[in-house]
């Protein structure tokens, strides 16, 4: 009879979101709960495809022990309410229900965190204990110590400050049938029309993901126009083999798409070198990459706000620097 | 006119520390110093509104409702509202420290009340940075969400919402009632005229507080501390492209 509570038996539920990076943020989500301690499982839900892709890569992830994975139909996806019918099913299993901080997930875990009665916590960049967490505030420019008090404690964890979890898993997969109470799409009410995938389009299709990559380059509004974003840093992207970002000014200008936006906003990323072109370093941006290993700044203001933030400057015209560093970057290529 | 013709807009609005200003840690970690500091709406919930009252101009929606949470002073950001063109306005007065899901609550019994077709938030308050509200409404609402809207249209009697995710953007069709969330890029939002704000004075603007719709607003995270991040160290600055690469290569090994 499950009279006695078991004392302090942590138990996490990570949703796995259906993501461009397959399994990378993931490995991430794992490295937080596994700070938490006790067994951790992973729910993926997906169309067919993608939820056994993803499955697979959870399964793999050292500190799994458990994967769910619930398909559902294509046209039913991505959907709100039938993830988080499903994640609120299983949540009174769990002391902690984490996920990474996208869109998608954020709005699930809200969700649920609504319909349970308890305080989410997002954008969580440090896990103190069980029940205490790190978030940045005010555009990062203060650091939050929340403690919750609730039953089942719901997080989304800032990916970019937790290593991915290694390789060496071998979790079980379960198989989920739907639940006949899931709601079903709600078609006539909310209905997807059209799905439009921008990423990766402009560095073209082996870029890496803006999240996960390890250099990122990044223009803003010195860029002048999209052509120039393009015919600029499509080339020194490609010789780094890095993703391409962008500055608020730079996508409100349109000289980007949103999906590259980086800041308080936007995404918020921790490359190991982060190299930022004729961008001024407003508080929103800086809070996006507070975490970047190295902050390359080139830019023509001297006094930029974007130069406090680096930790190396090139006060220089970004159309003559750019090519350069290129060109300097190819023949260094050729040499090795 | 377009087919459309709802009755009633609601958008939730935020009074916070404007987000130009730089923001000072109290030295003893229990907040940030607000005392004598500029206070503006929330970038995105002007765009909320901005959004709101562009329908009511086209013909698409009769009335738009402000709403905010807190102290008295909270009134100050619901005249900017209804300056901008909002209708009426509801104060929802309390002293206690609000968290994301004690105004989900507020505006959730709210809407039950007031009954409006669509509610239009900001995607994320600059302060908090949460960006949970909005679709804790939803969901306690029962409504469909339609999230990081940046673009907005009607068309045979729904709401073509564009949002914004990760990987690119994806466009929903909504049937009203439903919450949205607005990104940046939506719109630009008005600027208040004096003449419009002496306007604003005569309309309505009633207070109710969270008691009175049946809400407990407690907090439910408990504050431990507030803290200033470690500062970066110091920028080396390159004369040319070949030092920077040099540098990065001895000093940093990313490249």
């Amino acid at each position: 009879m499950p009279g006695i509570p078991c004392i302090a038996a942590m138990r996490t539920l990570i949703l796995a979101s259906a993501r461009a990076d397959l399994g990378q943020s993931v490995r991430q989500v794992v490295s937080a709960a596994r700070q938490l301690g006790g067994e951790v499982h992973v729910l993926v839900v997906g169309d067919k495809d993608s939820a056994a892709a993803i499955a697979c890569a959870a399964a793999g992830v050292r500190g799994v022990a458990v994967v769910k994975c619930a398909e559902i139909a294509s046209d039913a996806m991505p959907n709100i309410k039938i993830t988080a019918t499903l994640l609120k099913s299983y949540a009174l299993d769990y002391t902690h229900i984490l996920s990474d901080d996208s869109g998608f997930c954020r709005a699930v875990l809200a969700h649920v965190a609504a319909l349970l009665g308890v305080e989410p916590v997002t954008g969580v960049t440090r896990i103190v204990s069980t029940d205490t967490f790190v978030r940045p505030v005010y555009a990062g420019n203060a650091w939050m110590t929340v403690q919750s008090h609730d039953p089942v404690k719901i997080l989304t964890v800032r990916t970019a400050n937790f290593a991915p979890a290694d390789d060496g898993g071998n979790a079980t997969i379960i198989a989920i049938a739907p639940m006949p109470e899931m709601p079903s799409p709600v078609a006539g009410i909310a209905q997807l029309l059209e799905c439009q995938c921008t990423t990766g389009l402009l560095a073209g299709n082996t870029a890496p993901p803006l999240d996960s990559a390890r250099i990122v380059v990044a223009g803003g509004r010195g860029l002048g126009s999209a052509e120039n974003f393009t015919a600029l840093l499509a080339p020194l992207a490609r010789r780094l083999g890095a993703a391409l970002g962008a500055s608020y000014g730079a996508v409100s200008a349109g000289y980007a798409a949103n999906a590259l936006q980086i800041g308080q906003t936007g995404r918020i990323i921790a490359p190991a070198l982060y190299i930022a072109v004729g961008i001024s370093g407003a508080i929103q941006h800086l809070a996006g990459i507070r975490d970047a290993q190295v902050v390359v700044a080139i830019d023509k203001n001297p006094e930029a706000p974007i130069f406090k933030a680096a930790d190396y400057g090139l006060v220089a015209d970004l159309f003559g620097a750019v090519p350069a560093l290129t060109h300097a970057l190819e023949a260094l290529g050729e040499k090795t | 006119m377009p087919p459309l013709e709802i009755e009633k807009i609601l958008t939730p609005v935020k009074r916070v520390i404007d987000p130009c200003v730089a923001i000072r840690v109290k030295t003893d970690g229990s907040g940030v110093e607000a005392s004598g500091v500029r206070m503006s709406m929330n970038p995105f919930d002007e765009i909320a509104i901005e959004a709101a009252i562009r329908l009511k101009e086209i013909g698409a929606a009769n009335e738009v409702i402000a709403v905010t949470c807190g102290m008295a002073d909270c009134a100050e950001t619901l005249r900017t509202a209804l300056a901008m063109g909002a209708d009426r306005a509801i104060l929802i007065e309390t002293g206690i420290e609000l968290q994301p899901l004690a105004v989900a609550k507020i505006l959730a019994a709210l809407c039950l009340k007031e009954r409006p077709d669509l509610v239009i938030c900001g995607k994320q308050a600059v302060d908090s940075d949460a960006g949970q509200t909005g679709a804790m409404l939803a969901a306690l609402l029962g409504w469909p969400l339609a999230a990081r809207v940046s673009s907005l249209n009607v068309a045979d009697g729904k709401f073509l919402a564009a949002c914004e995710t990760e990987d690119g953007r994806e466009v929903w069709r909504l049937r009203p009632p439903a919450v949205l969330t607005v990104e940046l890029g939506l719109n630009t939002p008005r600027y208040v005229t004096l003449p419009n704000l002496m306007k604003a004075k005569k309309k309505a603007l009633d207070t109710l507080t969270p008691e009175a719709l049946g809400i407990n607003a407690r907090s439910r995270l408990t504050t431990l501390s507030i803290a200033t991040p470690p500062s970066r160290r110091p920028c080396v600055r390159v004369a040319d492209v070949d030092e920077l690469l040099a540098r990065l290569h001895d000093e940093t090994r990313v490249i």
